[in-house]
């Protein structure tokens, strides 16, 4: 399921993660729920034949596609995968729990910050053994993301998607709109749109992580990506003048985004872009999921976020990045490495996409001949970008993002006039959040 | 264990003390017949597994969360908790944004659920206690709410609610740009429309206790205040509500438990964002996910027990006098 590339949208809490709230059962539940999994595999620990494989591929699209994809795998190596699903959201919860435990040998993770943590605390293995061989497959960009903060490769990287704004062709056809390259065409467009009465931005910030996009987006093109980075990693100030100027764009752009949206999902925003009422949409091309007519599908389009500084032109595109990653000890050290290769080679993506069209290849040596225009589309801005970034909650700490971020650009939505004590706000938070590393 | 042999309890007979007399031998084996040794391992289990059960999951968890409250941890390997005194809670009193509304709100919750649908559920079971026909059919439909969960209603009223495609914008055409209510989103509704959920149940509950309250009302006090030649309301206001004084009392500690439990219904509804804020809330977007702030998140679970304490024990003593004197 990437709905929602944040790991926010819960369920409602399962009695064990209530009991894990009580605090002092973090251990215990901790302690329990990978020995109880553990038990279906501690038999086959000393197989050299098995690997197990932690999965958050719980929805129907995704199982089967890596269900093929482990298939052919174990028809080349002989080598059987055994995988143990969890539910997406589950699985990203018990994240912590489960490594400490008795995880699997192999498990579903994403690129970027949120693997580096992991890695940063030892609960996972360097897999620089397979990237001398996989090395080939990936762009600069891959490689860049799958590196731990210790120089070591930690990730393999499987299928990405990015983020953009996308239209309807026929609606920018009919009224002779032209694509913005820039800021002002941008607001000159939405303007435009205002006047033919069509929403300009369609906009759904219910969930909260939607908005983060956005601020991702202004935040690159105008202070580039080195900044971004620096400010995702806590490292610069929220304070900063340039921080202020990403939600200064931002508020010129606000009153052109769809009413109401703090109340509204994803769906129920890209229903507005399917039914022609809005004009752009900013979101992850997964967007695509809820054009259910071929006709609207082949209708859709996207174009890069408009440059904004000319320093920084739009060479950071945003690609949330999904793949694997070993466990701090693998009962089957040699049968992971050769999981892991052949799941960094170009076959085994294009064996994934052939089930599951929503996403593209990571490398940029899978064959693109089964693409759609859209994908085509997708997968040059990916290979093209100078810089990728992920998300702003797979590109920071997850507990800054969950508990300060996404409350924050919510109260800014409400309320655009009072960005500096906000900001100032967010900074407080963010250096106690950072220094309790 | 004891080592008074008379006491009757099965670990006294299980364990006779060394130098016992014959006598007491022999009274120590008639409690052998009645209980088995099987018995007395079903016994054990009982009271056993309960009673640890209990202790690990209530007190332990309790209590290490109160410690938790003075530390950071996220949650991997014991050796990463750091003790950090008062931190959390000066960060949580200064700088969260969001603790001084949820407070706030968890106490307007209170509010109003005393306000509104108690008396609603007190007028509805009064009129009900006068066995009008189909008392049984009303009884049913308001009590309805109550049976379904918090989480399902919540999810019912997001569709009643829903900005763009929900019943009142459908009916009053306020989804259209220019004129747009957003009941979930809007920090100024939002709070209010989940009420209105939380009351639509919660006056289904109350009008249950105190229809049950009314039923134990003796039918000669009604019949006394008639001969005394009382009208309905000087009937209700005199003689009724004051029998009612348990009841009341159940009501309130309910509502006040309702109030401060307060959690699945806005979780469903909209996380607890902007205007909807619950300290259930804010305990659980810091503790639960993958780089946890449990420190943090014990810190307000602990500010939430202290404000249960302070309102249960008030309560808890003067019952217990109550209980004393009679």
């Amino acid at each position: 399921m990437r709905l929602s590339p944040s790991g926010l949208s819960l369920p409602g809490p399962s009695r064990r993660s209530v009991l894990r709230g009580a605090g002092g059962a973090a251990l215990l539940a901790g302690a329990g729920i990978p020995l109880l999994s553990a038990c279906g595999s501690s038999g086959s620990s000393s197989d050299p034949k098995t690997v197990t494989l932690g999965s958050n591929a719980s929805d129907a699209v995704p199982k089967k596609a890596f269900a093929d994809v482990y298939a052919a795998f174990q028809k080349q190596s002989g080598i059987t995968v055994k995988v143990n699903t969890k539910d997406h959201n589950t699985f990203q919860e018990q994240i912590n729990s489960y490594l400490q435990g008795t995880p699997d040998d192999v498990f579903n993770w994403f690129a970027g910050y949120r693997m580096q943590f992991f890695a940063a605390k030892g609960l996972a293995s360097p897999v620089d053994d397979v990237w001398q061989k996989i090395g080939d497959n990936f762009p600069d960009a891959m490689k860049k993301l799958s590196k731990g903060e210790d120089g070591k490769y930690y990730f393999v990287p499987v299928t990405t998607y990015p983020w953009a704004i996308f239209y309807r062709k026929s609606v920018f056809q009919q009224h002779g709109y032209k694509i913005p390259a820039a800021w002002d065409e941008l607001v000159a467009l939405c303007k435009q749109m205002k006047k033919d009465g069509l929403v300009p931005i369609a906009f759904g910030d219910k969930d909260a992580w939607p908005a983060m996009g956005t601020f991702d987006q202004i935040n690159f093109r105008l202070n580039g990506y080195d900044f971004h980075v620096q400010l995702m990693a806590g490292k610069a100030s929220w304070t900063d003048a340039k921080v202020k100027a990403v939600f200064d764009h931002w508020a010129e752009l606000l009153p052109y985004h769809q009413d109401g949206f703090m109340g509204r999902t994803w769906e129920d925003a890209a229903q507005s872009l399917v039914s022609k009422k809005a004009g752009m949409y900013l979101l992850g091309s997964f967007v695509a999921q809820q054009f259910t007519n071929k006709a609207d599908l082949d209708d859709l389009d996207f174009f890069p976020f408009p440059e904004i500084n000319s320093a920084y032109g739009q060479e950071t595109v945003e690609a949330p990045t999904d793949g694997f990653m070993v466990s701090k000890a693998p009962k089957n050290h040699a049968g992971v490495l050769k999981l892991l290769e052949y799941l960094g080679s170009p076959a085994a993506e294009e064996l994934y996409l052939k089930t599951d069209p929503s996403v593209v290849a990571a490398s940029d040596k899978a064959s693109t001949s089964a693409y759609s225009a859209l994908q085509k589309k997708a997968f040059d801005m990916i290979g093209g970008a100078k810089n990728l970034t992920q998300f702003m909650d797979r590109d920071s700490r997850p507990d800054f993002t969950s508990t300060v971020m996404q409350p924050g650009l919510q109260k800014f939505l409400q309320n655009p006039k009072g960005v500096d004590s906000l900001l100032s706000s967010i900074e407080r938070q963010k250096k106690t959040i950072f220094a309790s590393q | 264990m004891t080592t008074d042999t008379t006491t009757n309890t099965p670990e006294a007979a299980a364990v006779p003390p060394p130098g016992a007399s014959p006598a007491r031998t022999r009274a120590t084996h008639g409690h052998r017949r009645l209980l088995t040794r099987r018995d007395r391992f079903t016994l054990a289990l009982m009271a056993g597994v309960p009673t640890i059960l209990h202790v690990l999951l209530v007190w332990v968890t309790a209590i290490a969360s109160i410690f938790l409250a003075f530390t950071t941890w996220d949650g991997i390997g014991f050796d990463s908790i750091k003790w950090v005194g008062l931190d959390n809670f000066k960060q949580l009193f200064n700088d969260n944004p969001q603790f001084w509304p949820a407070v706030q709100h968890n106490v307007i919750w209170f509010v109003v659920l005393i306000l509104i649908p108690t008396p609603l559920g007190l007028f509805l079971a009064v009129q009900l206690d006068k066995r009008i026909r189909f008392s049984r059919v009303y009884q049913t439909v308001f009590f309805l709410p109550v049976v379904i969960s918090m989480a399902c209603i919540g999810f019912v009223w997001q569709l009643v609610y829903n900005p763009d495609t929900g019943l009142i914008n459908s009916i009053i055409g306020a989804n259209k740009p220019g004129h747009y209510i957003d009941w979930i989103g809007d920090p100024h509704l939002n709070l209010w429309a989940v009420l209105i959920a939380a009351s639509w149940r919660h006056t289904g509950y109350m009008m249950i206790l105190y229809l049950a309250g009314l039923k134990s009302v003796d039918p000669s006090l009604r019949e006394a205040s008639a001969l005394d030649g009382a009208n309905e309301w000087q009937t209700f206001k005199s003689v009724i509500f004051p029998t009612l004084r348990p009841t009341n009392t159940v009501v309130l500690v309910v509502t006040i438990i309702e109030a401060l439990r307060a959690f699945d219904l806005v979780f469903v509804f909209n996380k607890g964002a902007q205007g909807t804020e619950l300290l259930s809330i804010l305990v659980t977007n810091n503790i639960i996910g993958e780089s946890s702030r449990i420190g943090y998140g014990s810190a307000i679970a602990v500010v939430l027990l202290v404000i249960s304490l302070a309102v249960i024990i008030p309560y808890l003593i003067a019952t217990f006098r109550k209980e004393r004197r009679a």
